[in-house]
């Protein structure tokens, strides 16, 4: 689970030769840690600003009231700039464009480590102007593009504003801190789409406190950081795992202080059960996070009907059922949400994994159809989408294979685990009750699958 | 059938919940592991099942029958391994097999006496990490040399010592005062009543297909935690038939005028493992979400005279079930489930002959007749010994958290039913006999959950 390259790269004379030999450098990227502040530097909040209560002045008025050194210009800063919010939500055709982003471009030499830019802009509609839709489309490419030339564990990420959504509400301010913050370090080169609802204030700091979690497959790798996430941002957290996973959740229960709930999530009884549980020890529930799945991978002409179906049994099915039951109980009712694990196998395919690619496709199928059904109470349903990452599973793949797959992405690196939980996380947070049916990939843009 | 409960006193205590790591055979999976890890394991599945994190519970009391003499503080040194408040205090107890179920009552009545609100009662035991002793030869030479102030003094202990105190004194399940062990005694009682050997395959039989049933339906999964990679009891075989157990040679009784009749297949393996029973008062349960399983409703403990040949070494719970249900005024027929510990299929079988036989009950039990019969569909429905093993101080433990959660399930299909009642009875070694009776709680208010 350890990137011996990234190690090496930065540190005392390998790191030397490495930028002799002209080899990748991965930056150590800028991640979490309680105190710190939340962007490395100054941040520099780029946009129109032709009239009072801009949008532009709206998000730097905010960053203000966080005591954050905000700028609205590039000459005046002199330390390096820990981000620069692009708040585009008014242009109106691509030449209004050059300006800001040439002001962008001029202090991208003068960034922090693990820096970030963000982009704010609308979302383009079908019955836009021409000119106006393409000059929101083309935020889209700018992002994507600006990610892949960021170094130094710098991050590029958009923030798609949708039905009417202010750009000074906190539904689209608390996805921004995120995105600026350490808890993003291995989200880049993608737009997130942000709605209108109402969400109120949060407090970063323990954005879930007095929430109860569920978190199935919590007895191992990404599942558990998963658990240790929530635990840290202040939820109650019911682990979930089967019988045989028992000893290792009965650990991870103990260092969340949480509860463990030995359960297979294929059983007919499972959301009852998880929904009893949650009530007769926590009276509440809050987040549910659909993360146990299982791999057995095989090429179709090889495949036969138990890998084919345990896949969809267990990484599809069982979500469905449970949630199912979730939505018809009456303890899931308070700005209640839903976080389903996906893969960027099932947005880009991935060869012998035609099972897997499908279940974790039918995963995004069924957050964005549960979405709306979750409205009616300020809930949400969103699939987080991991690429790459550092587990006791990847580690077992052959060491040429991985090291080809862990460095095909924008921060030339694996994620660690922490990286996946810190997006369910948010995503299970009152402060993104606005961003709904959405899937986030934590990927480090990796190149397959955009 | 049963309609009120029995009469309780101001403060009750109650099971709430219970763990077990699964058990494993002698020399099985646990072979490296010492009795302080698989108890602190079994606590630990407890405390996160539960959320016992930081918890300073009243008293964690549980013992080992076979135990190392540098584990004199097994449970307290367990405890500070745990996720529990270091502050809880603990204290080790031992009454051979009986020593889990023992450690429940104790705890309960402390429980009931208002001087702790919460406690684990637990028991722990490894036959493949058995103490291993050396002779008195040796044991009183290195203490000599160790006391000696000079080389020549100790060199001079070391000479009294013989080559045949070199070889070690490993520990024994024979009774210290008859020789014979444990099965040999049985297999006198198990003649005495004339049970079949076809009568105890069948028990074995249900107790494998029972426990089997019970892990199939998902009932074990909050009773059971996994430990050292074994999911579930390396004892039990789900596909055993009356067939292959009909094939196995007896081992004991050989050497009686009767048929021998007790085979490997219907007598319990030695085994490794360890068990947990979470209790507290209403107050304390309440105040956590913990749900009350069953009330711990009374005890009795008896003893026989095994020595002289008067009684069956394992016949001392015939002799503690009838005193208890005389004291609390209830009958055979008043209860709704039966745990009979199985350390021998026969053990079952003739403890219910005897309750059953109008003579004996009157000249050995002092009843005025007959204690009567139990439907066999209520004794041991989710599995006992013979199917899960018997690790002898965890055995207690295992079946008071299985009977605790039988109840509460009966009495949440039946909410307007119940109390549900259960007797368990468990023979220990020494002629010894605990039995208990633990009572469902009826919901006052609706569906508790």
């Amino acid at each position: 689970m350890t990137d011996r390259y990234t190690h090496l790269v930065n540190t005392g004379f390998t790191a030397t030769l490495a930028k002799r030999l002209g080899l990748p450098q991965p930056a150590i990227l800028r991640r979490f840690s309680a105190g710190d502040p939340l962007v490395p530097g100054p941040v520099l909040v780029l946009g129109p600003d032709t009239h009072d209560g801009s949008d532009s002045d709206a998000v730097a008025q905010h960053l203000l009231g966080l005591d954050l050194d905000v700028h609205r210009s590039p000459s005046t800063g002199t330390a390096r700039w820990g981000a620069v919010v692009l708040v585009l939500t008014e242009i109106e055709r691509v030449e209004d464009l050059s300006e800001h982003v040439l002001a962008a471009g001029s202090v991208l030499k003068q960034t922090a480590r693990g820096a970030r830019v963000v982009t704010l802009v609308r979302e383009p509609q079908p019955d836009d102007a021409p000119a106006l839709a393409a000059a929101r489309q083309a935020v889209d490419g700018f992002t994507r593009s600006l990610a892949k030339e960021l170094r130094g564990g710098a991050t590029a990420n958009g923030l798609v504003l949708a039905g009417g959504a202010a750009a000074g509400g906190e539904g689209v301010l608390a996805p921004l801190r995120w995105f600026l913050s350490a808890r993003s370090a291995f989200v880049d080169g993608q737009l997130l789409t942000v709605g209108p609802a109402d969400v109120p204030a949060q407090d970063d700091a323990r954005p879930l406190e007095g929430r109860v979690a569920v978190v199935t497959g919590a007895a191992r790798g990404i599942g558990a950081a998963i658990a240790r996430t929530l635990a840290r941002d202040g939820a109650a957290v019911v682990c979930v795992d089967v019988p045989a996973a028992g000893e290792h959740l009965a650990k991870v229960a103990n260092e969340v202080r949480g509860t463990a709930l030995q359960l297979d999530i294929t059983a007919d009884d499972a959301g009852e059960r998880i929904v009893a549980h949650a009530r007769a020890r926590h009276g509440r529930l809050d987040v549910v996070v659909h993360n146990a799945g299982i791999t057995r991978d095989k090429l179709l002409a090889n495949m036969d009907a138990a890998r084919w179906d345990s896949v969809l049994a267990v990484n599809t099915a069982a979500q469905l059922r449970i949630n199912d039951v979730l939505l018809a109980s009456d303890l899931f009712r308070d700005a209640p949400r839903i976080v389903s694990l996906a893969s960027t196998s099932g947005i880009a395919g991935n060869r012998g994994q035609t099972n897997y690619g499908a279940s974790k496709a039918g995963v995004i199928g069924m957050v964005r159809a549960t979405s709306p059904l979750l409205a009616d109470v300020g809930g949400t349903a969103n699939a987080v989408a991991p690429g790459f990452i550092e587990t006791e599973m990847t580690a077992r793949i052959p060491f040429a294979t991985r090291e080809v797959a862990r460095r095909l992405n924008s921060l030339q690196q694996g994620g660690q685990p922490v990286d996946v939980a810190e997006a369910v996380a948010f995503l299970g947070s009152p402060g993104a009750g606005a961003v709904s049916g959405q899937v986030l990939r934590v990927c480090g843009q990796n190149l397959v699958g955009a | 059938m049963t309609t009120s409960p029995t009469p309780s006193s101001p403060r009750e205590a109650y099971v709430l919940g219970g763990n077990r790591i699964p058990f494993g055979k002698v020399g099985g999976a646990y072979a490296r592991s010492s009795n302080q890890d698989m108890l602190t394991a079994a606590l630990d599945g407890l405390v996160a099942r539960y959320g016992l994190q930081g918890e300073r519970l009243g008293e964690i009391v549980g013992g080992a029958v076979l135990k190392h003499s540098k584990d004199f503080n097994l449970v307290r040194e367990s405890a500070l391994g745990t996720a529990l408040d270091p502050r809880t205090p603990a204290f080790d107890l031992q009454q051979a097999c009986a020593t889990g179920l023992e450690a429940v009552i104790t705890v309960s009545n402390k429980i009931r006496l208002g001087q702790i609100e919460s406690a684990i009662a637990g028991g722990v035991d490894s036959t493949s990490d058995a103490p291993v002793a050396v002779s008195p030869g040796l044991r009183r030479a290195l203490l000599t040399a160790a006391r000696a102030r000079d080389l020549p003094t100790r060199l001079k202990a070391f000479a009294k010592v013989r080559p045949a105190d070199l070889a070690p004194d490993a520990p024994r399940t024979d009774e210290p005062r008859t020789g014979l062990s444990m099965g040999e005694h049985q297999a006198v009682t198990t003649a005495r009543w004339g049970i079949t050997r076809e009568a105890q395959d069948e028990i074995a039989l249900r107790s494998h297909h029972n426990l089997a049933a019970s892990y199939e339906r998902g009932f074990q999964d909050d009773l059971v935690t996994p430990y050292r990679g074994l999911v579930r009891d390396q004892i039990l075989r789900p596909d055993t038939s009356a067939e292959k157990l009909g094939k196995l040679s007896p081992v004991f009784g050989k050497r009686l005028d009767h048929m021998p009749t007790m085979t490997a297949g219907n007598s319990t393996p030695l085994s490794d493992g360890a068990s947990a029973v979470l209790l507290g008062s209403a107050d304390w349960a309440a105040a956590r979400n913990l749900p009350l399983l069953a009330r711990v409703v009374d005890a009795e403990t008896a003893a026989v005279d095994f020595v002289h040949g008067h009684e069956g070494l394992l016949m001392a719970p015939v002799h503690a079930v009838a005193r208890l249900l005389t004291r609390q005024g209830l009958t055979l027929g008043d209860l709704d489930l039966v745990e009979i510990h199985e350390a021998f299929a026969s053990v079952v079988l003739t403890t219910q002959a005897a309750w059953a036989d109008d003579d004996y009950c009157r000249t050995e039990l002092g009843l005025p007749g007959a204690l009567g019969t139990i439907d066999p569909a209520k004794v041991n429905v989710n599995g006992s010994s013979l199917a899960a093993g018997h690790p002898f101080a965890a055995t207690g433990g295992r079946i008071v958290a299985q009977t605790a959660k039988q109840l509460a399930e009966l009495q949440a299909a039946s909410p307007a039913a119940g109390p549900f009642r259960a007797l368990v009875s468990i023979c220990a070694a020494g002629g010894l006999g605990v039995a208990a009776i633990l009572e469902s709680v009826p919901t006052t208010e609706g569906d508790p959950r």
